[in-house]
């Protein structure tokens, strides 16, 4: 026997040497299924994103037992994040598929004036009208990302950047200086602010079920798992033969129309809005997303990971003012937070790598 | 032979594709029955490739015939084509490392229960079936990522067989893989074969094409050039269809007086990459390194130059060593590089002509640490004008240029620095025939004026035809030196061939 031979032309860092005694494999896993979930769990990155989440809830209600313990403080804790909670849903898909979509805040702003204007202008409109309108509309601006970024080859940053301020432009131009207010729009659809069930706020149910929705279409469908695929290699993707255009445009017009609803959701709870809604919410979004653990350069993460990541985000922009921290420090921690997600997710992955390469070794 | 008799499951005839102006294939032809395995040889560029491309989909062909089942077909993508049954395991299979590996073999397909919901439990049994049938044990919940090369093969054979695929193309399936590994792909290979699938097996290995195929397909520049059963033929006629060219008088060779040492490499071993290897290029020779592709050649050029560290060994030009891992020592100490992919590694391609060519001696040309354009383009007129650079202006932005003449102004731009020694990798990959020549004979001109040359090439009469001398490296290790005399193409692709295990006479 003479050595191994080692790849030349892969870089990943598994390929450094082996040995050639691979014969057999890496065993078939011998853990009983409960103890497999258990395991998958625990070591899990959405774990330990709510385990800060939970410190932070912790710390600020020792401090302040009114941030949990009141009517107010349980209903903020659960309303504040629901709308970024919605637009984190649909930039997880995008971020899934190896693209970005900064264009959101822009289109949250469109749809929560367009809301505004849809009830000056057509009073008596149902209030199911205006989150169908949103929808629609959120999706087909999406669907001109998807467009672009798929057929045009040029990368989702640029392309969503470029949209982010046409967008805007089209809500400066519609609204100009003028503002919907509360007096504009019916009580009942104001209601859906702050109205809860169960003492569960309308707004958070909503934002809860679109999230488990998309991530069960995430995690069960085939064309959930190709959003993956698509991300974790797209050429691969090509030589696989799945539709990568049409799973990248389905991501785009899913992050738009959720977009949409976000500026309903906007304008619902806020009862004012202006030409600037929603600006710079974009990249908290991604931030979410992110600091929830999903991969900017696509292929893992979960949407569970960047819905607590959203609500952590925004507990710890309440909580800090409680706690007594001045707002750099604020900012400061939220830019930690990220950059430390991401350092995160580089040791974890080099682990498994070193454990995997490891593990075949040994065989 | 079986397939004399039974009508052949996959056939091409005539095939061929351009891209652009450059004809990849002119005629290719295979015919390949049901439980055969089939080898398809040729050198690098003969067209094995391209032709696998278009069983798989993944190229149209521009004309020809190309039959499945005895039905005319055409795919339009490599969907179209896996649909159809033919399935490719490539040298480098391309899995989605943040999945699980049973996603891998049924990504598009997943199996579904109710609901059109993926049901993971039956894939993950149907995965662990697929395993247990090919003889091997993999985790089938743990993801791709850290799965070696021969495992991954496995994924992807997992998956043609999960496709019931008839056909399997392997293309160089066992560059990079250990004798162990090579053995149970093999193994592999025959049980498939046994259960009447189809198999063309790419390979340079000769011992492998003898011991696992039945038929032999030879390729050269594009086109089929015969078939002939592996009980019939041996070694050297195969080495014989393979090469059957002469060397041509595009290389137009000048005699030159070779001088002293001026590279020595000495025991250079980079784990897993290349081992020992030693050798000299001396003033005014052309040494020629030839080898297969990944046989570690541009390995140990990168090494020698520093872009890429080493474990153990000595680089000396001159008699006076080069500080390892260092790129500036190496230029310091009169080596020059042009990489083999020019648009990445040599060539600042938004760049213009004389910013490109200045770029290695601008330390040289700066006044009180300015660079004015001026003082660029005088520093680069001679160099240009040597090399015929046919850019109107020094002005004109490098990516505009032709293949060729960006490699004069990669050149250019080592030459500025007035090197001993060039090392250059493929340096006539891409580039026309006509320029091809030119090149040439600058390399040649260039020895001649004394400079020490180190030229990694694939193409076989380019080596024969420039190099006073040969190396050949095959699997990290140099196998052969020859002098140009000695230098034969039987020589030379026997030394980069050899069986591993054997020295298998040819």
């Amino acid at each position: 026997m003479t050595t191994p031979q080692t790849p030349q032309t892969d870089t990943r860092p598994e390929a450094e040497t082996h040995d050639e005694a691979t014969t057999l494999l890496v065993e078939p896993s011998s853990l009983p299924p409960r103890e497999r979930l258990l395991k998958t769990l625990l070591h899990s990155r959405e774990i330990s994103i709510f385990a800060v989440l939970v410190l932070v809830i912790l710390a600020a209600t020792v401090k302040n037992p009114g941030f949990v313990f009141s009517a107010s403080g349980w209903r903020d804790l659960l309303l504040t994040p629901s709308m970024l909670l919605v637009l984190a849903a649909g930039q997880t898909v995008v971020i899934i598929t190896r693209n970005v979509d900064l264009s959101v805040g822009s289109v949250l702003g469109l749809t929560a004036y367009m809301t505004g204007r849809l009830f000056i202008d057509h009073p008596g409109l149902p209030v199911i009208s205006v989150f169908v309108a949103g929808l629609v509309v959120g999706a087909v601006l999406g669907l001109v990302n998807g467009l672009i970024v798929g057929w045009g080859k040029v990368p989702a940053l640029v392309i969503t950047l470029g949209t982010l301020y046409i967008y805007r432009g089209i809500v400066l131009t519609w609204a100009g200086s003028s503002q919907v207010n509360a007096s504009d729009m019916p009580a009942g659809f104001l209601s859906l602010g702050t109205k809860q069930i169960l003492s569960i706020p309308v707004l958070f149910v909503v934002a809860a079920v679109i999230v488990v929705a998309v991530g069960y279409v995430l995690q069960t469908a085939r064309s959930g798992r190709e959003l993956y695929a698509v991300g974790s290699d797209p050429d691969a993707a090509v030589l696989y033969g799945l539709p990568v255009r049409r799973r990248v445009i389905a991501a785009f017009v899913l992050s738009g129309a959720l977009a949409g609803l976000a500026g309903v959701i906007y304008a619902a709870r806020y009862g004012t809005v202006s030409s600037d809604a929603g600006t710079g919410i974009e990249l908290q979004a991604v931030a979410a997303a992110v600091i929830g653990g999903v991969a900017i350069f696509g292929g893992s993460g979960t949407v569970w990971g960047a819905a607590i990541g959203a609500v952590l985000l925004v507990t710890i922009n309440r909580a800090l003012p409680m706690v007594g921290i001045s707002d750099f420090w604020q900012q400061a921690l939220v830019g930690a937070l990220i950059i430390g997600a991401i350092v995160l997710d580089r040791v974890l992955a080099n682990r498994q790598a070193r454990t995997l390469i490891e593990a075949r070794d040994e065989q | 032979m079986t397939q004399d008799t039974d009508a052949p499951v996959l056939e091409l005839r005539d095939v061929s594709k351009s891209f652009g102006a450059v004809v990849a294939l002119r005629s290719g032809t295979l015919a390949v029955s049901r439980g055969s395995i089939h080898a398809l040889v040729g050198e690098n560029g003969a067209g094995k490739s391209t032709l696998v491309k278009i069983a798989a989909g993944v190229h149209r062909r521009d004309g020809g015939t190309f039959r499945l089942d005895g039905e005319d077909v055409d795919f339009g993508s490599t969907a179209d084509s896996k649909a159809a049954g033919i399935a490719v395991i490539y040298q480098e299979p391309t899995l989605f490392p943040d999945l699980s590996v049973t996603e891998n073999i049924f990504m598009g397909r997943q199996l579904l229960k109710r609901g059109r919901r993926i049901d993971k439990p039956a894939m993950y049994a149907e995965a662990e079936r697929l395993f247990r049938g090919l003889g091997v044990r993999i985790d089938p919940r743990r993801p791709a990522l850290g799965l070696s090369i021969a495992d991954q093969q496995i994924i992807e054979i997992a998956k043609a067989i999960s496709l019931d695929a008839k056909v399997l193309v392997m293309d160089e399936p066992t560059a990079a893989l250990s004798g162990v590994e090579v053995d149970r792909l093999f193994a592999v290979a025959r049980r498939l074969r046994d259960e009447g699938r189809a198999i063309v097996f790419i390979s340079h290995r000769f011992d492998e094409v003898f011991s696992l195929c039945d038929t032999i397909t030879v390729m050269r520049d594009g086109a089929y050039i015969a078939t002939r059963p592996t009980a019939e033929t041996d070694v050297p006629e195969v080495v014989g269809l393979m090469v059957g060219r002469e060397v041509s008088d595009l290389f137009p060779k000048q005699e030159t007086e070779v001088g002293e040492v001026v590279l020595a490499v000495d025991g250079l071993t980079s784990t897993g990459v290349f081992h020992d290897v030693s050798f000299t290029v001396r003033r005014g020779e052309i040494v020629g390194l030839a080898g297969l592709v990944g046989a570690g050649r541009s390995e140990i050029a990168r090494a020698v130059f520093g872009v890429d560290r080493y474990d153990d060994g000595a680089v000396t030009m001159r008699g006076k060593a080069v500080r390892a891992s260092d790129p500036r020592a190496a230029i310091r100490a009169g080596m020059a590089f042009v990489p083999e992919d020019r648009r990445h590694q040599g060539l600042v391609t938004e760049g213009t002509v004389a910013e490109n060519v200045a770029a290695v001696i601008r330390t040289h040309l700066t006044r009180a640490g300015l660079l004015t354009r001026g003082r660029e383009n005088r520093a680069v007129v001679p160099w240009a004008a040597r090399l015929e650079v046919k850019t109107g202006a020094l002005d004109l932005a490098a990516k505009t240029m032709s293949g060729g003449n960006q490699q004069k102004v990669v050149l250019a731009k080592w030459l500025a620095t007035e090197p001993d020694l060039l090392i250059i990798d493929e340096p006539t990959r891409g580039i026309d025939v006509g320029t091809k020549a030119e090149v040439h004979r600058l390399l040649s001109e260039l020895a001649g004026q004394g400079m020490a040359i180190l030229m990694i090439s694939s193409e076989l009469p380019e080596v024969l035809g420039m190099a006073d001398r040969v190396l050949v490296v095959r699997e990290g290790r140099l196998t052969a030196d020859l002098p140009r005399d000695e230098a034969t193409p039987e020589r030379v692709m026997h030394a980069a061939t050899r069986g591993r295990d054997s020295e298998e006479a040819a």
